[in-house]
């Protein structure tokens, strides 16, 4: 039975969290929800605590102050941002993924081919380039029949025509197996499109909602400034508020 | 015996080591390497048996790099370095204060594995079939946690206890093998068979295997040329492990195919 604080479609919810790290606050009261069958992207600068918050929701980390409930025995598929291999240990891409602790050769096939790497599975896991590296690590994820996929930064080090590609992959991911998925990304214009819920995330959450209301947002407009606005065909609004270097929100300025 | 003990340790050494040489371990195995003769000054004093002092301290040592590697601010270089050379030294000042024992600090330092005694043999055994055992039993998990800690903590994995397993594992090998090849020269039976397998191995199983062939191998010639020119045992089986090493690289085989 859930906790009383999530709903039946929920499957994860971090409430108010807070992590401190040497004095510099990383996430302030930061509050956040995946349901199930939901895309939510965590866009935001560098440093802004997305891998922070990340790491809290997978339990890698615990957070100051504030709580995350998760659905029992809730099933996560977890993509690194990136694996290094230490290059004295031979390993081959099907013995990679057999470590998921799936050991059903049918998913497996039909995984890496709805991925397209099916050419892959005996190459050594140290060959293989950077955009089919980010394939292989999401097919490792999806293996485990997860209900909640955690991507951090997934089309990191893909090409341009190959994001598009991969976002797609993961709607559609989403579309047959149903499960919530959260990921970080910086690709923002190709993002936009795939995704339900959008949490734009700067230390605090400084706006969320669908891509389209998000895109709107002054504080968004903000933080990415008018370029990505164009480029997203948006058009501009008056802040609401300014960050310091820091991200912290400064007091209004006297006219 | 000597050649049985030998053996003994190779096999166990090779699927350890390769452990070690994956995860860029090699510094580690020589602090708790040079702590062991730590371990031996404290057994002599009070009069226990120093094979079991050494693995007690080997041990506590263990425990205590496992738990500074949990704050990877403190497991540097540096610190592991003092600790290192600090108890080796104290081992050396410690076992020259206790005249009334007469100690052959070289047998501890290169090892003296032909006047090795059915005792530790039986020690070398015991410790060796345990280290196996566990190894072979948590491989998979031990292979997860090596190629990806965070994904393998995810996928259910307790990857701080793994990581505690491998290092008292390790600690136990070492223990034991001081008689064979002396705490100066340990590390490099666990690391230089493995580093030379990995020319000849496509996946990590075939990497240990032949990491324990090719160290069953060295401890053979080793002890050969110690008998036939008159050296150390200790040092000319890792004289022979580095110049298979070099061997295997400048012969035109290739894994690479």
């Amino acid at each position: 039975m859930p906790p009383p604080n999530l709903n039946s479609s929920t499957l994860i919810a971090a409430d108010d969290v807070s992590k401190v790290f040497e004095g510099r606050t990383v996430l302030d009261n930061v509050s956040l929800e995946v349901n199930q069958g939901k895309i939510v992207t965590l866009i935001g600068p560098n440093g802004a605590g997305k891998t922070t918050l990340v790491r809290i929701i997978l339990g890698l980390m615990t957070a100051d102050s504030g709580t995350v409930s998760r659905r029992p025995d809730l099933n996560i598929g977890y993509m690194p941002q990136k694996l290094v291999i230490d290059p004295t240990m031979p390993i081959a891409v099907s013995r990679f993924l057999e470590l998921s602790g799936s050991s059903d050769p049918d998913h497996l096939r039909d995984t890496l081919a709805q991925l397209k790497i099916p050419h892959l599975l005996n190459s050594p896991l140290t060959s293989v380039s950077g955009g089919e590296m980010q394939r292989v690590l999401l097919a490792r994820a999806m293996l485990r029949r997860p209900q909640l996929l955690v991507l951090d930064e997934p089309a990191q080090g893909v090409d341009v025509s190959g994001q598009a590609e991969l976002y797609g992959l993961i709607s559609e991911i989403r579309d047959q197996q149903n499960c919530g998925v959260i990921m970080i990304s910086h690709d923002l214009h190709l993002v936009m499109s795939s995704t339900d819920e959008v949490v734009c995330l700067n230390h605090h959450v400084c706006c969320h909602g669908e891509p389209e209301h998000v895109s709107n947002d002054p504080a968004f407009l903000d933080l990415f400034g008018a370029r990505s606005a164009e480029s997203l065909a948006i058009y501009t609004h008056n802040h609401n508020h300014e960050h310091d270097v820091r991200g912290q929100i400064k007091p209004p300025r006297g006219e | 015996m000597a050649l049985l003990a030998g053996c003994g340790l190779a096999v166990a050494a090779g699927p350890l080591g390769s452990f070690m040489v994956w995860r860029r371990m090699s510094y580690f195995g020589d602090t708790l390497a040079h702590s062991a003769l730590l371990g031996v000054s404290v057994g002599l004093i009070t009069g226990g048996d120093p094979q079991l002092a050494i693995v007690i301290s080997g041990l506590g040592l263990a425990v205590l790099l496992a738990l500074l590697d949990r704050n990877p601010k403190l497991a540097t270089d540096t610190l592991l370095g003092i600790l290192a050379h600090t108890s080796l030294a104290l081992g050396v000042v410690v076992l020259s204060l206790t005249s009334s024992v007469r100690v052959n600090l070289e047998a501890y330092l290169f090892g003296e594995l032909l006047t090795i005694t059915p005792r530790e043999l039986a020690w070398v055994l015991v410790v060796i079939a345990v280290v196996l055992a566990v190894l072979i039993k948590n491989w998979n998990a031990f292979l997860s946690t090596t190629v990806h800690r965070e994904l393998a903590e995810v996928e259910g994995h307790n990857t701080a206890r793994l990581n505690l397993i491998l290092i008292v594992l390790i600690a136990l090998t070492i223990s034991v093998s001081m008689k064979i090849v002396g705490v100066l020269l340990i590390t490099s039976l666990l690391i230089i068979p493995p580093a030379t397998a990995r020319k000849f191995s496509k996946n990590p199983e075939k990497m240990a295997l032949n990491a324990s062939i090719i160290g069953v191998i060295c401890i053979f010639m080793g002890v050969f040329l110690a008998f036939s020119l008159d050296t150390p045992v200790g040092p000319s089986i890792v004289v022979v492990a580095g110049g298979l090493f070099l061997l295997s690289y400048v012969l035109p085989l290739s894994s690479r195919s």
